[in-house]
This record gives structure tokens, C-alpha cells and sequence, in this order.
């Protein structure tokens, strides 16, 4: 098949480009642990209001320097007593649904989690300026989805 | 011209996808207006009714219908006139998808089915919405296996011979399709409709969203390969020159058969249930679809640039000049190209893993559907419009049809550019899709989203009606040209459907294996797919019952 030199050019330069892409962005993730929200722990949505950590939503202490963050999120909200985070620490969220799919997303950072009933997703966060978020859903998930948000604190030590 | 038999169906796919049209672009300008508090619906319709019929009606059905007009006529035109089998199952292809597309849309505006395109599960609407989207992929099967089975009957007839370019690509994306719509149709016909029904009590919910994605990112391609035919077939003869290069346009289609399915996952980059190995795997099998893009690109300014030297171009870039901007049928498919550069670019973006974090289920996705089906897709659509309708009718395309196209396509590229524009940014400071109206208890990163000069709701409510004009600019051109144009008398005044030659001398006859393509499409979709989503299958929670939140 007759590739014409320009061709050539223009197809090696465009595939390098990719691959340089894929390597920055498969780099970052695998050896620095940027990876988006995921997880592969299952629940039964049924039971959710039973099922640790879930029994007990809100914020956890960990240890020293790790805090969980457990919320379930339903048609139109987050049950999530006082959201209070501190500042430079990292947060484990851990986010289920008991109804339908929703997002967990807080505004003006990475935190950006699709809610699927029957799992849990987490994503681990750490907050570089203190202040008062936006959290919101960014899934359709029925007439009150735009209704659907709350906030977290996050506070200097 | 074709058949009077052939004409007649493909009008009747082109009139259904404009009726279609016209419905979902009026939800389109109600959208804007809502979004930004200008507008409250009456009691009785929602604006998330509005948005599923939005995105039903433009995407699916406006695509659908117009893409097997346009294959219709340019197979009966590249392969001679359907036989009368072939002609059956097209018309019971058509009835068919008709059939469920009136179905699903009377079930959104009876308030049934407000769960939007992706229809996805627990949100339970009515059986029958999904009875009805069942039956218009089957119809879109029935109308590609009569396509089909009408080239086979020339491949029969014409032993040893490379098929025409039109008629290659056409049967590549019908391959595509069928293997892409495999997945809607497991979810829809084992899942959804036992369940909605009542035979079942609970749905797996990951897997839905795995299989509906199986076929929702091909499902882009089956809209994008269709433009690339016009690009590739069409737009040299309108320059007058021949196609670029016969086996690099069919190798890059068959690049589409391999590479555009196994790519889902990039849609569920930050849902859980898929480990982060396997959507790694799919993100680079997503950039692999970007090489025939690459390529398109090259045939594309390639053929420019020699249209333009014969036309007298002289230097680096004087061709560019010589190209003829005048012709609504050139210039309406090059701005759809160009608004497809940053289109393909943000695809990228999107597709980049962890980066998806920043823009997923944001405006910015809003904005970058609109400038790639939204505008490349549906603008070439467009041009093609403005000659394939009175090809098919035998009416003329009159001056001030000319002039009203290039003010419809000028339109429909400001007010795109305003609305697209301001989607991405807003979609960068985190303002969500697919809601209505709200300021979020009056957040003060919520308000950032109503007060910039390009980043807020305004600006997109403009660019919103800028479109809109421009729709109804571009129906009454499909009034016209379909019924009440004069009829075209005189050898002059006959449109023409502007067919490029190929030269197929140096074209490898394997290109033309389908089964090649077709087992490595399988061999893929089998790395990609078979362990994450048998992992997801024998380690599934207890499934989910059905809401209706709306």
C-alpha cells in the first residue's frame, strides 16, 4: 500500500504525540497513584443502613494523618451529619446509593465519583486550601436532581 | 439518478429524520432558557421530560433515519437499484424503527420514561420505552442486512472486483453497528424489559452500564463514519478532483470495525466495579481510534490543497484561497471539519483516565458533543441536505435556496460557538450537566457559573437561539426542496449526487475480507471485555429494585 512521505510524517508525529499522552497519563497513574474513583467492594443496597461503614455515615478518623469519609447518597441528598475535614490530610471517601445512580462531586477539586447502587465507591483526597465546598450530583437521578448537594467544611489544624 | 422506487424511500427515511429534528431542536431552545431562569415550565412537563426527548429525538433518530436515507441513495447510485427484496426489507426496516421511535416518544411526553438517553437503571420507566428503543435498533437491522444483501447480489455479479468506495464504507459501518448494538440489545431484551415488566424484581446495575456502553461510544462512530463518507466520497467531487487515496480511506474505515468497540470503559473511568488495569486497557485502545481520525485528516487537507493548485493556488497556502467558499456544499462540510479539530482534541481529553475526573458529567461534555456530532456530524448532514433532497425529488435548488443554506450554516456555526464555548468553560469550573435550573442554596462557587462573559448561562441561551433560528432556516429548505421547489426541466438545472472516482488500481484485494476485520473486531472485544466483565457478572451484588423519581 503507497503511503505518501507527508503521510508518513504526519502519521509518525500524531501516533508518537498518543503515545507520549498514554505514558504521561499511565505513568502518573500507576507509579503516583493518580487514579480516578473506582473500587470493586460490593453491597447490598438493601441494606445499606446495616452495613458498615455505612451504619455510621460521616467522618472517621483513621489515624494520624487519614480520615474516611462515609456517605450514602439517595434521591435527593446526602445523608451526612456535619461534613468537617481537616486540611493537608488524606480523606478516604467511601460513597454508596440506596436508590438510584448518582454522583458524588465536589466542587473545584478531583473529587468526582459516579455512585452506582450495589458498590462502593472510594477515592482518597487530599485538601490543599481550607474553606467550604461544594458538593453536588452530577447524575441524573430523577425531578429533584438539581436539588441534589451539600457541603463540606475543611478546616485549618 | 436512481430508481423512483429507491427515491422515494430514502425521502421518506431523510422526511422522518427532519420531523425528528425539528421536535428535538424546539426542546434544545426551551433547555437554554430554563437553565439560565428565564423560563418555568408548566406543571405538567418537566424539564428532564424535555432533555430525554432532546437527546432521543437529535441523537438517535435525527442520525438514524437521515444516515440510511443518505446509504439508500448512495448505494442504489454506486450499485445499481434495489431488487425487490431488497426494497421489502428496507421499507420493513423503516416501519420498524418508525415503529419504536413512536413508541419511546410517546412514552416521554406521557411522563413515562423522563430517564433520559441513556435510560440508566434503577430509574424504571414504562416496558414500552424500552420495547420501543428495542425495535428501533432491530429496524436499523432489518434496513443493514437489506443493504447487505444488495451488495451482495453485485459482489455476485462482479466476481474478483473491489466494490465501489461508497458501497465499502457503507458495509464497513453497518459491520460496526451490528456487532456495537449487540451489547444495547443483551441489556435491553435479558435486562431491562423482563424487569420493567414485572417478570423480574431486580436489575444488575454495573453490568446495564457496561453493556449500554459496549454500544454507546460505537454508537458515536455509527454517526461520525457516515459524515467520513461525505468527506471522503462526496467532497472531492464537489472540488473536481478524485479520491486522495482508495486504499488508505478503506483502511482507515476497516481501523473503525477494530478500534471503536472495545473503548467503553472510558465512559465509567470513575464509576466503581471495573478495575483501574482494565480501564487503563481500554483508554489505550481508545487512543488507537484516534489513527484513522489522523488519517481522514491528512486525505482531507490533502485533497484541498490539490483541488486548490488546479484551480490556479499558487505558493504554501494560496490553494487555500482558490477552493470554492461559494459552493454551500463545500463550505458547509469544511467548517464541519474544522469545528471537528477541537472536537477530536477534547475527545482526548476526555478519554485521558484520571484527567476525566475534571470534566466528567460536566457542561464540558454538553459542549463537546455539540461540536462533534452536534456540529461536524450534523452540519455535514446538513450539506448534504441541501443537494440530496432535490437529487431525490427532481426539484430545483434555487438561488435563494443557496443563499438561505449559507445563512442557515453561518448561523448554526456562531451559535454553536457561543453555546459550545461556554459549556466547556463552565464545564471547567464545575458546572454540572443534564440539570435544570438551580444556584445550589446560592454556593459561591455556584454563582461563578452566572456571571462570567463567556462562562454563563446567557451567553449559552444565545448561542441556544442562534441554533434554533437556524434549525427552522434549515426545515423550511427541506419544505421547500421536498414538495414545493420547481421542478427541475432542463439537463442545467438537475441536481446532481456528486460522486467522487477512486482509483482502485493499487488497492489490496484483503481490504474487502470482511472476516478478517470482523474476527479481529471479535479478538479484541474479547481481550478487552471477557474477564472484567465475567469478573463482574460472578462477583455481582444482590441487584436493584426499580425507582421512579420523577
Amino acid at each position: 500500500m503507497h503511503l505518501h512521505k507527508y503521510e508518513k510524517i504526519w502519521l509518525v508525529f500524531g501516533i508518537a504525540s498518543l503515545i507520549v499522552f498514554l505514558s504521561v497519563v499511565g505513568v502518573s497513574a500507576f507509579s503516583q497513584d493518580h487514579t480516578p474513583a473506582g473500587g470493586m467492594e460490593t453491597i447490598d443496597p438493601k441494606k445499606v443502613n446495616e452495613t458498615a461503614p455505612f451504619d455510621n455515615p460521616g467522618v472517621t478518623q483513621l489515624d494520624d494523618d487519614t480520615y474516611q469519609v462515609a456517605i450514602v447518597a439517595l434521591a435527593f441528598g446526602y445523608t451526612a451529619p456535619e461534613l468537617k475535614v481537616p486540611v493537608g490530610k488524606e480523606i478516604v471517601f467511601k460513597v454508596t446509593s440506596t436508590d438510584v445512580v448518582h454522583s458524588f462531586t465536589i466542587d473545584n477539586t478531583k473529587v468526582n465519583m459516579m455512585v452506582v447502587p450495589g458498590r462502593i465507591t472510594t477515592k482518597s483526597y487530599t485538601f490543599e486550601k481550607p474553606g467550604t465546598y461544594l458538593i453536588l450530583c452530577n447524575e441524573y437521578c430523577g425531578t429533584g436532581h438539581h436539588m441534589m448537594y451539600t457541603e463540606i467544611e475543611v478546616y485549618e489544624e | 439518478m436512481i430508481a423512483v422506487q429507491d427515491r422515494k424511500l430514502a425521502l421518506w427515511n431523510i422526511g422522518v429524520a427532519y420531523a425528528a429534528f425539528l421536535i428535538g431542536t424546539l426542546c434544545g431552545l426551551l433547555q437554554v432558557f430554563i437553565r439560565n431562569d428565564a423560563l418555568q415550565l408548566p406543571a405538567w412537563l418537566d424539564y428532564y421530560q424535555i432533555l430525554t426527548a432532546h437527546g432521543v429525538l437529535l441523537a438517535l433518530i435525527f442520525t438514524t433515519f437521515f444516515i440510511f436515507g443518505f446509504f439508500i441513495t448512495g448505494m442504489s447510485k454506486s450499485l445499481g437499484s434495489f431488487g425487490p427484496k431488497v426494497r421489502l426489507f428496507s421499507w420493513v426496516g423503516f416501519w420498524v424503527t418508525l415503529l419504536g421511535t413512536v413508541m419511546a416518544t410517546a412514552m416521554i411526553v406521557a411522563g413515562e420514561a423522563s430517564v433520559l438517553y441513556t435510560f440508566y437503571a434503577p430509574l424504571k420507566a414504562s416496558g414500552f420505552y424500552y420495547v420501543g428503543l428495542a425495535l428501533v435498533i432491530i429496524g436499523t437491522w432489518i434496513s443493514s442486512f437489506a443493504l447487505v444483501g444488495h451488495y451482495r447480489v453485485w459482489r455476485k455479479n462482479n466476481k474478483g472486483q473491489l466494490s465501489p468506495l461508497f458501497a465499502f464504507m457503507t458495509i464497513t459501518t453497518i459491520i460496526m453497528w451490528i456487532i456495537a448494538c449487540l451489547g444495547v440489545v443483551a441489556t435491553v431484551v435479558f435486562q431491562y424489559i423482563p424487569w420493567a415488566f414485572g417478570w423480574t424484581d431486580t436489575i444488575d446495575v454495573e453490568l446495564s452500564r457496561t453493556l449500554f456502553w459496549f454500544f454507546g461510544h460505537p454508537l458515536v462512530y455509527f454517526w461520525l463514519l457516515p459524515a467520513y463518507m461525505a468527506w471522503y466520497v462526496i467532497v472531492p467531487k464537489i472540488l473536481g478532483v478524485k479520491v486522495f487515496s482508495d486504499s488508505l480511506a478503506r483502511l482507515s474505515f476497516v481501523l473503525f470495525i477494530l478500534f471503536s468497540i472495545p473503548v467503553g470503559f472510558h465512559h465509567q473511568l470513575t464509576e466503581p466495579g471495573i478495575s483501574n488495569f482494565w480501564k487503563f486497557l481500554q483508554v489505550v485502545l481508545t487512543f488507537m481510534v484516534i489513527v484513522p481520525s489522523l488519517m481522514t485528516a491528512f486525505s482531507m487537507f490533502a485533497t484541498f490543497e490539490i483541488a486548490g493548485r488546479k484551480n490556479g493556488g499558487k505558493g504554501l497556502f494560496g490553494w487555500f484561497t482558490k477552493l470554492p467558499w461559494k459552493d454551500i456544499r463545500f463550505t458547509s462540510i469544511f467548517i464541519a471539519m474544522a469545528f471537528f479539530i477541537p472536537g477530536g482534541a477534547g475527545g482526548i481529553i476526555n478519554a485521558s483516565f484520571q484527567l476525566n475526573e475534571v470534566v466528567h458529567n460536566t457542561l464540558w461534555i454538553v459542549g463537546h458533543f455539540h461540536i462533534t456530532v452536534g456540529t461536524p456530524v450534523a452540519m455535514t448532514f446538513m450539506g448534504l441536505t441541501f443537494w440530496l433532497i432535490p437529487y431525490l425529488t427532481g426539484r430545483k435548488f434555487t438561488k435563494a435556496m443557496k443563499m438561505l443554506g449559507l445563512v442557515q450554516i453561518i448561523t448554526w456555526s456562531i451559535g454553536m460557538l457561543l453555546m459550545s464555548t461556554s459549556q466547556h468553560i463552565l464545564g471547567l469550573l464545575g458546572a454540572p450537566r443534564r440539570t435544570a435550573y438551580s444556584g445550589y442554596n446560592n454556593h459561591p462557587s455556584a454563582m461563578e457559573w452566572f456571571d462570567g462573559i463567556l462562562t454563563n448561562h446567557v451567553t449559552m441561551a444565545v448561542g441556544g437561539s442562534i441554533l434554533f433560528v437556524s434549525a427552522m432556516i434549515l426545515i423550511y429548505i427541506v419544505v421547500m426542496t421536498m414538495f414545493l421547489s420547481p421542478k427541475a426541466i432542463e439537463e442545467k438545472d438537475l441536481v446532481d449526487f456528486p460522486m467522487a472516482e477512486s482509483d482502485m488500481s493499487r488497492t489490496p484485494k484483503w481490504l474487502e475480507n470482511w472476516w478478517i476485520w470482523i474476527g479481529l473486531a471479535v479478538l479484541l472485544i474479547a481481550v478487552a471485555y471477557a474477564i472484567p466483565l465475567s469478573h463482574m457478572i460472578q462477583h455481582a451484588p444482590p441487584g436493584s429494585e426499580g425507582f421512579k423519581t420523577w
